[in-house]
């Protein structure tokens, strides 16, 4: 199930030996007295490449934030077990030193969260957020900080950056306050850049700007970009592969076009169904999934999708499917769309498709 | 900040108002009616008289209320039964005892309170953290006057160490120009007695400053845990912060916001926690010669003393609301007229 | 405030945050107040789907927590005490049963267990009836502040407006008075009764309860409950009895039984400053600490008991009020 890296033109930046974050067998569970254990993120396993852009794909609580908070080294350390690998530029960051760690946040990897109202330290001037990750990884002094921070707030679109250096954060917009934030993660020129949901909490008419930002800078700097997001929409105008994720588990892996052009899992198909789209005819209604997200079976007693699917079949129950590989396109799914469905299978309820 | 601060004073006239209107009331509802409670149970009829003519206690009730608001805004608040010294000058004799206790124990309680909760929280979920709020909840429990027991049993009575009452050894003879012992030692360069003051402070500090320190530290710890998951903390380790800086730029600044609030509320806490303190260790400040006067029935003291403890809370409760306007720039914000700033960051993102 | 160096054993930020990733990623139906309304009423969602009644999730979480357990246990026990004092007292508690002279009062032996006090009387036998008035004091303060306050609450909540402003203000100028010192004022012009300190502490409680009612029903006035039940035509004055009352029980009982202890406290004060009744015959555990002042070198154990057990009471309330306060408002979760 490794994610198409080859074969596709690659960043600015010359191709490293190897991925620069390889993601392997990672699995998270939250074990707290009292309550059972929860397995949030289960043996997702991907690549990023320097200067590609990969998104991770699902609904709210299919792990995707925690998968990234993992790659970050945020979690607690208390209560959550983290299982599997995570290298980036071939070291090994899980069971890392917390100093080393410290070192390699905001330099060489960076993050950008979704909620900018909540984000910036509300009591501390907007210019001091900015300059302190500069100070701390690029040994600048007050002056060049403050200097570096202009600059930096600048090339986000922030007007008159001088002056909103003194700035508190509630001054600011919630589109500003986003651009502050990716200032801030985009200070050091980091090599990867994390992006959890950057424009849910914003106004339709600026997620397009703060995409826009996005996309531009890391052009230009050549980081690459693990976008964590539910908005199909958002993944085909950012990301050139694609990782849908649901229960915990990635169910479908594949590049931009090849995703969008021939989904096979069902789930994916569902995602695809719900969002409008331009290319599709005027008055088609769009067909939401059936059932919420909670409405999920353990992987371990089969397809954690079943219960939503409508393709659902009785060899669904019993053991998850595999990761089906094939032309880069991985697949974990019995029935995908990909497969012309068995004739033989007569549905009981003569309902289901 | 201006705006804001005016703001605040004008809130306080009313408050001001209503207070002196309690008290008035107040007395005027003491056995006896106001004169005799004023004058005491032993007055003559004939001082009686002239008392109620003097206060005009047989005019229109409003007119009383000016009167009465007159004298009290030149500083008259009348006239002690039991010591015959005008009220006002009682209390300017005793306020610094009292002013220097508290302000002793306000410093116990903010020094340790806050490290305390700051630890507590961060050993959340461990033994530390739950002594320290079952200690905190025992400290708000213990009555001041019984720990006042166990503290003076223990050092003074059975290991001897620190005395059990009064401010200073009167064997010392040592002169007090401003009626802080400590600062007066220094003052008149007698380190000796600047000493035994201090001495004399630490067990009525310590028996203060229990509840005001329990409450302070449960505050730091609720606080510190509350901002412990903001985001802004995840972004400053995101940022890749020493923790050094974590938890002094961004966790502490902010927990210790309502921090600053609770401490006001303490003052209040320590002014009436000083009545009982002062009682039980002899203490000569306004507390204990508040209960005298109450045992004496002397309700001029009462009376003017309520009325100065209150207005001096009332005061520094203002002066905390704008310690906090200083700190946090968002309650300056929202008091104030938009800035060009604030205006200007309409730009493309609003 | 510098930072303060601690070895870092774990990263507290990070713990509590593992609550909500852990909420987010899996956990359905977190009793959130809405959530836990709305399945009370939906019997027929599957269990996983449906959030825990509020008041059961309360209860259940007092019952796991060791110092609420603690605390009840203290309360049952302080209440126990009162009731069955004269079953539990080995003596009355005004006979001599001992010998004494000022310089010679016996401490605790076999025979009296927390020894005599200066008039020969049996000091355990004395702490055991005591609990008696300490439990009437509170009891009948609190009630009397309560339904004072609560009954201004609800007419400054639901008349708004001018009313709502003039008692707000009334309570600020309360509030600003020193507890303590408003009930010795209140004491003073009542004279010296066990009443007067009931009727003090009751009257310095009753701001706390007005805002108590008046912050809750201004909360519930916008929540989207009452919006519905008016817009069903419901008038007002049934929409405050019959919905934003009830709802308002759970502080009202929290604010009700941390109101006991420290009424409790204060009214140990008030006896201790002399301002309650003065009967010597009852024993009072405030004014058995006060008394006993002049023996604290020679009988320290005079003001000993007496003091744990205003503490032990006193303590017994505040850890099932505040453990309670934590189990019903979710702010106070962790």
């Amino acid at each position: 199930m490794r994610s198409t890296v080859t074969g596709h033109a690659g960043g600015p930046r010359p191709a490293v030996d190897g991925p620069l974050l390889q993601v392997r067998d990672l699995s998270v569970r939250f074990t707290r007295k009292g309550r059972a254990p929860v397995t949030a993120v289960d043996s997702v396993s991907f690549e990023v490449a320097a200067g590609r852009s990969v998104g991770i794909v699902g609904e709210s609580g299919s792990g995707k934030s925690v998968t990234s908070l993992a790659i970050m080294g945020l979690l607690p350390k208390r209560g959550v077990d983290v299982a599997g690998s995570v290298t980036f530029d071939g070291e090994q960051l899980l069971g890392m030193s917390d100093d080393r760690r410290r070192a390699l946040r905001g330099a060489e990897m960076a993050m950008v969260f979704q909620d900018p109202m909540s984000s910036l330290n509300p009591v501390v001037p907007i210019g001091v957020q900015v300059t302190e990750v500069l100070r701390r990884h690029r040994d600048m002094n007050k002056a060049e900080a403050r200097d570096e921070a202009v600059d930096l707030l600048r090339r986000v679109g922030i007007p008159e950056a001088q002056r909103r250096l003194k700035d508190y954060p509630h001054q600011l917009s919630g589109g500003m306050r986003q651009r502050a934030l990716i200032a801030i993660a985009l200070a050091c020129s980091p090599r990867l850049l994390v992006a959890d949901e950057p424009t849910t909490a914003l106004d339709v008419t600026i997620q397009a700007q703060i995409l826009d930002l996005l996309r531009g800078l890391i052009a230009d700097t050549g980081t690459a970009l693990v976008l964590i997001t539910h908005d199909l929409g958002v993944v085909a105008g950012m990301c050139d592969d694609v990782h849908v994720m649901y229960g915990g588990r990635l169910v479908e892996s594949a590049d931009r076009h090849e995703l969008f052009a021939r989904p096979e899992h069902p789930y994916t198909h569902g995602l695809l169904a719900s969002v409008p789209r331009l290319d599709s005819p005027r008055g088609e209604p769009l067909t939401p999934i059936p059932g919420s997200p909670t409405l999920t079976r353990p992987w371990t007693t089969g397809c954690a999708f079943e219960p939503r699917c409508t393709r659902a079949q009785p060899d669904c129950l019993g053991s998850a499917p595999l990761m089906e590989v094939d032309r880069g396109h991985g697949v974990r799914c019995r029935h995908p769309y990909g497969v012309p469905e068995p004739v033989a299978v007569v549905d009981p309820n003569g309902e289901r498709a | 900040m201006l705006r804001f601060v005016v703001r605040r004073l004008l809130l306080l006239v009313p408050i001001l108002i209503g207070l002196s209107l309690l008290l008035f009331t107040w007395v005027r509802a003491l056995p006896g009616g106001p004169a005799q409670a004023l004058l005491g149970e032993r007055a003559t009829p004939a001082a009686v008289a002239e008392l109620e003519r003097l206060y005009g206690f047989d005019r229109p009730v409003i007119e009383q209320y000016f009167a009465y608001m007159g004298r009290v805004l030149q500083g008259d608040l009348g006239v002690s039964t039991t010591t015959r010294q005008p009220v006002t000058d009682e209390l300017v004799r005793l306020f610094p005892a009292t002013i220097e206790l508290a302000s002793f124990a306000l410093v116990l309680a903010v020094g340790l309170g806050i490290p305390l909760g700051y630890l507590a929280a961060r050993r959340h979920l461990t033994w530390v953290d739950s002594s320290a709020v079952l200690a905190s909840l025992i400290g708000v429990t213990i009555p001041v006057f019984f720990l006042g027991f166990i503290l003076k049993y223990v050092f003074s009575v059975q290991l001897g160490i620190l005395p059990s009452s009064g401010r200073q050894d009167p064997r010392l003879f040592s002169e007090h120009p401003t009626g802080f012992y400590v600062l007066d030692g220094l003052l008149v360069g007698r380190p000796d007695a600047a000493w035994d003051a201090f001495l004399h402070l630490i067990l009525p500090a310590v028996a203060l400053a229990t509840i005001p320190l329990a409450i302070i530290a449960r505050i730091t710890r609720a606080s510190v845990l509350d901002v412990v998951n903001e985001d802004y903390v995840r972004t400053a380790d995101a940022k890749g912060l020493s923790r050094s800086t974590v938890r002094g730029r961004h966790v502490l600044r902010n927990a210790l916001l309502p921090v600053i609030t609770v401490i006001g509320l303490q003052i209040g806490l320590l002014l009436s926690g000083a009545v009982l303190t002062e009682t039980v260790f002899a203490f000569p400040g306004i507390g204990s010669f508040l209960v005298d006067a109450i045992t004496n029935r002397d309700f001029a003291v009462v009376q003017g003393f309520i009325l100065v403890i209150a207005v001096i809370i009332v005061v520094l409760n203002l002066l905390v609301d704008i310690a906090y306007g200083l700190v946090d720039p968002r309650v300056r914000a929202s008091t104030m007229t938009a800035s060009p700033s604030t205006a200007a960051a309409g730009g493309p993102g609003a | 405030m510098p930072d303060t160096p601690l070895p870092d054993a774990h990263d507290p930020g990070a713990t509590a945050r593992a609550d909500a990733t852990a909420t987010d990623a899996a956990v359905p139906g977190a009793p959130g107040s809405a959530e836990a309304l709305a399945s009370r009423t939906a019997t027929e969602l599957p269990p996983g789907e449906a959030g825990t009644s509020l008041g059961r999730e309360a209860v259940r979480r007092v019952v796991r927590d060791p110092l609420a357990l603690f605390g009840a246990f203290l309360v049952l026990s302080f209440v126990a005490i009162a009731v069955f004092a004269p079953w539990i007292a080995p003596f009355g508690p005004n006979d001599r049963v001992g010998a004494v002279t000022p310089t010679n009062i016996p401490g605790p032996s076999a025979e009296f267990w927390f020894g005599l006090d200066s008039l020969g009387r049996d000091e355990f036998s004395r702490v055991i009836y005591g609990a008696r008035q300490s439990l009437l004091v509170g009891v009948v303060s609190l009630l009397m502040g309560a339904s004072v306050g609560i009954a201004i609450g609800l007419l400054a909540g639901a008349f708004g407006g001018w009313v709502d402003a003039v008692v707000m203000r009334l309570t600020d100028i309360m509030l600003s008075i020193p507890s303590l010192l408003f009930a010795i004022g209140i004491a003073a012009v009542l004279g010296r009764s066990l009443l007067s300190v009931m009727i003090a502490i009751a009257v310095v409680n009753v701001p706390v309860f007005i805002r108590l009612l008046r912050g809750s029903m201004l909360a519930q006035r916008n929540s989207d409950y009452v919006v519905a039940v008016r817009s069903l035509g419901v008038r007002d004055r049934n929409v405050v009895i019959g919905h934003v009352l009830p709802n308002s029980m759970s502080p009202v009982i929290v604010q009700g039984t941390l109101t006991l202890a420290t009424a409790i406290i204060e009214a140990a004060a008030l006896a201790f400053l002399g301002l309650s009744g003065t009967d010597p015959a009852v024993p009072e555990w405030g004014r058995m600490l006060a008394e006993t002042q002049r023996f604290l070198a020679s009988a320290p154990h005079l003001a000993f008991f007496p003091g744990i057990a205003i503490v032990l009471a006193a303590l017994g309330f505040t850890l099932l009020g505040e453990s309670m306060r934590e189990a019903l408002d979710p702010k106070y979760r962790r």
